[in-house]
């Protein structure tokens, strides 16, 4: 039951990025030009650049991947089914693991896979990527559960703007310092591992209370 | 009934509690404000300076007191909410959301006497260092409950949706409670203990005790105070409330 909800879901959020190609790019765009915009602003020296290279990605990807929230729940609130997936059967924290799964998959995936490209415009060192891309993998999925609460609380407001970034943005501080941080440790020649086995743990708590927060969240947005 | 529960469940009732409030709040103002100025004098007048730090360590009786003010409002935050949430008590939607404000004035508190003390002593205004910036991350958490509360219509539904986002962000409590521990910090870390042995000398402490008592019991001002009028907004359109506007029907 709850599998073939799962793949009907997926299937149906597959079928509508599909329709809409160009949307699916915007967080992959929107990255890109945040990277541009700071090797800009930081005066395109490779040494400034390839210093700072893997804090400005990990932002670049937590701003991108803050933009593509809104549209978490917001179409299916405002079809109604949203309401639907109160009344399914199966319980609605699957329903939003599994949307947010699909968002991440959608955002920040891209995300990743242009990431050594993006750390070539910032002359990021070669021996770095492997610690980024790794803190990356761990640390998108955390933000996309983390926002999935936050979408959630702001389903029901007609306009929500600066108080998504206003209720996000503290709750992604904790995983911007261990996922930057374990970079820079690596960085210095140190062990990045501790940082990234703390994303790990995160990462874990997150899957199963996250879910949970945001359906809570959706129940009182709708009720 | 036991009239312990029965004062309990009387205190549910919103007439009743803006009885209780409006009795009240006035005394835990006034007996706070005793408090925190028998405190303040013993702090700038009694009790000698540090012999490393000199007058400055003063700002510790603001800093400190505040300090554990701000995470003790969140706690409670975070409890009225959860109880709100799972029990449906009206009052305890109000009371958790009259808690954000007087919080988060104390956050900003600690986190301008840190800076202020922070300048001659550790020679820089702020530091990136885990205990600031986990406190800072509590004051944007303290602004988000305050924001979401205000921008959902339903007073109901923007409490409950409030109150989630304090549960959640309870997470961090523990975080900047053990952060001097756990990381090297430029913020010294636990001197004074409840329980324990403090590890600051003993006449430096009865007007910290004064105002930690003093803060406390204005907060319950504060709270009655805030709780009050938020209530009275939500029962605007009730009778009771017209007769104690002195309305003539």
């Amino acid at each position: 039951m709850m599998m073939s909800a799962a793949r009907a879901l997926l299937a149906r959020d597959l079928r509508m990025l599909w329709r809409r190609r160009g949307d699916a790019l915007q967080p992959a765009l929107f990255a890109l030009l945040v990277v541009v915009l700071f090797a800009l602003a930081l005066g395109a020296e490779p040494q400034a650049l390839a210093k700072v290279a893997p804090a400005v990605l990990w932002l670049a990807v937590l701003l991108a991947g803050l933009l593509a929230l809104d549209t978490l729940f917001r179409g299916d609130a405002e079809d109604g089914s949203l309401e639907q997936w109160m009344l399914a059967p199966v319980p609605l924290w699957w329903l939003v693991l599994v949307r947010t799964f699909m968002h991440w998959a959608s955002s920040a995936l891209p995300l990743l896979v242009a990431t050594p490209f993006l750390g070539e415009l910032l002359h990021l060192p070669h021996d770095q990527l492997p610690v980024l891309l790794a803190s990356l993998a761990l640390g998108t999925p955390l933000l996309s559960l983390i926002g999935a609460v936050v979408a959630a609380l702001t389903v029901g407001m007609r306009r929500s703007g600066i108080l998504v970034a206003l209720l996000a943005l503290p709750l992604y501080v904790p995983v911007l310092v261990f996922g930057a941080g374990s970079v820079a440790a690596w960085a210095q020649g140190l062990d990045s591992t501790g940082a990234l086995l703390l994303l790990g743990a995160g990462l874990v708590v997150a899957l199963v209370l996250a879910p949970l927060a945001a359906a809570a969240a959706i129940r009182i947005a709708l009720s | 009934m036991n009239p312990v529960v029965r004062w309990f469940h009387q205190l549910g009732s919103p007439p009743y509690f803006d009885r209780f409030a409006s009795r009240w709040a006035p005394w835990a103002y006034v007996l706070g404000l005793l408090m925190m100025a028998w405190g303040l004098y013993g702090a700038l007048f009694v009790v000698p300076a540090d012999y490393q730090q000199g007058d400055s360590f003063r700002i510790l009786y603001i800093h400190v007191p505040s300090a554990w003010m701000s995470m003790a409002i969140f706690a409670l935050m975070a409890l009225y909410s959860a109880i709100a949430l799972i029990w449906r008590i009206k009052l305890c939607e109000i009371l958790a959301m009259a808690c954000a404000p007087a919080g988060a004035a104390f956050t900003l508190i600690t986190l301008l006497t840190g800076s202020i003390w922070g300048k001659p002593m550790w020679g820089t205004w702020w530091d990136w260092d885990p205990r600031l910036t986990t406190e800072l991350i509590l004051l944007f958490l303290y602004l988000g409950v305050i924001g979401l509360y205000n921008a959902i219509d339903d007073r109901r539904a923007a409490a409950r949706a409030a109150g989630l986002l304090a549960i959640v962000g309870v997470a961090l409590l523990p975080v900047i409670h053990y952060s001097v521990t756990w990381w090297n910090s430029l913020h010294q870390g636990q001197t004074i203990s409840l329980f324990g042995k403090s590890h600051m000398d003993a006449s430096m402490l009865p007007p910290l005790w004064w105002m930690v008592a003093g803060t406390h019991v204005w907060f319950v001002g504060s709270l009655l105070s805030r709780a009050r009028a938020d209530n009275l907004r939500r029962e605007s359109g009730k009778d009771w409330v017209a007769r104690l506007a002195g309305a003539t029907q």
